[in-house]
């Protein structure tokens, strides 16, 4: 702990606030005065780092750093309770600073207004006790692990899809860490983000609760941390599993012969063209890299006649809450079965659009891997056409 | 078949039930977890490439578990299997924030 106990001092006020924590044998004033003591960094400002941030707020952490470069904008408001209607627009620093100082007077809130990176993160990091890992790609994920081992600070884990999430502690000195559980990401595109695949708006509540227990856990030295086991909890059948997790004595960063010594490339480790070198922004698969076409674009060339064979590949109940019409719709995870079904276009000009873009561009990818000639992926997808073109069509 | 395979069960995590028709889990027979798996990819062959690389190989980035033991740590795919074993596929997911 950056201080020691004997300096930590708790007002009438504070005394008053934390009662029900005081009655409890296994916090009492001296659990009280290490949640005080503490500090804690959360990376990411959204649906896991809102519960985090609230509760351990609540609960007398002494000082909360918060790592987010994100505005709030109304997707989020279905999830992300650090950030209310008012909030829409603005920084999610600043919403969740004032949101946190609302619940807890007490509690420093120190704002990095920045992406976590290969050159920060260390810094940012030496400066807390220990680290929530609550963020959306893989290359931040494996750079916050790697901050953590070298930095020796415990990693409280917690990642989430649709329905489904998983919770860990790595990091401990004698525990293994993200790398002993999965070595190696997976190839850009294959894994869908909660962006394209959807996610419950409870799920990050209920997850991001449990990542905050531990968290507690490890600062009072309590009960039993996941340190060691892989917490899954499935929403839907409501089931809570726990797996071994096993150190790896050939763990990259964190085994007996360790080979990495210092922070690397994230995005090119994930897959990914590196952006300013070592960055790590949120995961974009392999868009860019196929051609594509705009949204002003096709509109002109829809105004002139000139059609092009238009493609979707969302699912079907994507379609009824907007749609700007198509000639087919195979959703892309069916595309590899169903290329029969377009094999008649394979000599036309194939555009092919989602909701962002994202999943559009894997199809394109795809198709022109099977020798279609002329496969364009709509820039921007069905939000972009909201935006630009015809702003009647919803935004999802 | 080996008269010894045991009818076992293999959880499927939510982003792969796309290709289990939405199924949570699945019973198949096998000898060994490689058995019970390659069972799985047959019934459900577009499953295949999320499990296996070009070479036939598991993929680095999703783990087996039998029961609460990752099969890495067992005798990986030649790891026997029991009536009743509870296989588990368990990818990386990195959701949490926007």
């Amino acid at each position: 702990m950056a201080t020691t106990l004997i300096d930590v001092q708790l007002s009438p006020e504070e005394l008053r606030r934390y009662n029900r924590h005081l009655i409890l044998p296994e916090v009492g004033l001296e659990g009280q005065k290490k949640l005080k003591a503490a500090s804690v960094l959360l990376v990411g400002a959204g649906g896991l780092g809102s519960p985090l941030a609230l509760y351990l707020a609540a609960a007398g952490v002494g000082r909360l750093g918060l790592v987010d470069f994100d505005v709030v904008d109304e997707t989020n408001l279905q999830r992300q309770v650090l950030h209310g209607t008012k909030d829409v627009g603005r920084p999610k620093l600043e919403s969740a600073r004032d949101r946190i100082l609302d619940i807890n007077p007490h509690v420093q809130v120190d704002l990095y207004e920045t992406r976590l990176t290969s050159e920060n993160a260390l810094e940012i990091i030496k400066e807390y006790d220990l680290v929530a890992d609550g963020t959306d790609n893989f290359p931040t994920r494996y750079l916050v692990n790697d901050a953590c081992v070298l930095a020796g600070k415990p990693n409280v884990y917690a990642s989430i899809f649709r329905f489904e999430g998983q919770v860990s502690v790595f990091g401990t000195p004698d525990g293994p860490c993200y790398r002993c559980l999965y070595p190696e990401p997976p190839p850009p595109g294959l894994v869908p983000s909660c962006a394209e695949g959807g996610v419950l708006g409870i799920l990050p509540g209920l997850v991001g609760t449990i990542q905050a227990t531990e968290v507690i856990k490890m600062i009072l030295g309590i009960g039993k941390p996941l340190i060691g086991r892989l917490l899954l909890v499935d929403a839907l059948s409501m089931q809570f599993r726990t797996l071994k997790v096993r150190k790896n004595p050939e763990c990259p960063i964190c085994g007996e012969h360790r080979t990495i010594h210092a922070l690397i490339d994230y995005e090119q480790f994930c897959g990914l063209p590196a952006r300013n070198g070592t960055s790590a922004p949120a995961a974009q698969p392999a868009e860019s890299q196929v051609p594509e076409i705009t949204v002003q674009e096709l509109k002109a060339r829809l105004e002139r006649g000139d059609r092009p064979f238009i493609l979707d590949v969302r699912k079907p109940h994507e379609v009824q809450i907007a749609s700007i019409g198509h000639d087919l719709l195979i959703p892309v995870d069916d595309l590899p079965e169903r290329l029969a079904e377009l094999e008649p276009y394979r000599d036309r000009e194939i555009v092919v659009y989602c909701r962002s873009g994202a999943r559009s561009a894997r199809a394109t990818q795809l198709l022109r891997a099977v020798g279609f000639r002329d496969v364009k992926n709509l820039k921007g997808g069905i939000l972009a056409w909201s935006q630009e073109i015809d702003p009647s069509i919803p935004q999802y | 078949m080996s008269t010894t395979a045991a009818t076992v069960t293999i959880r499927i995590p939510t982003p792969l039930r796309g290709f289990t028709n939405e199924q949570a889990t699945v019973e198949v027979q096998g000898t060994t977890v490689g058995e019970a798996l390659a069972k799985l990819v047959e019934q459900f062959p577009r499953l295949k490439p999320h499990l296996y690389n070009e070479e036939g190989r598991l993929r680095s980035f999703v783990n087996i578990y039998l029961g609460d033991e990752d099969i890495r740590y067992l005798q990986r795919e030649a790891t026997p299997l029991y009536p009743g074993a509870e296989l588990s596929i368990v990818p990386s997911v990195a959701g949490g924030t926007h």
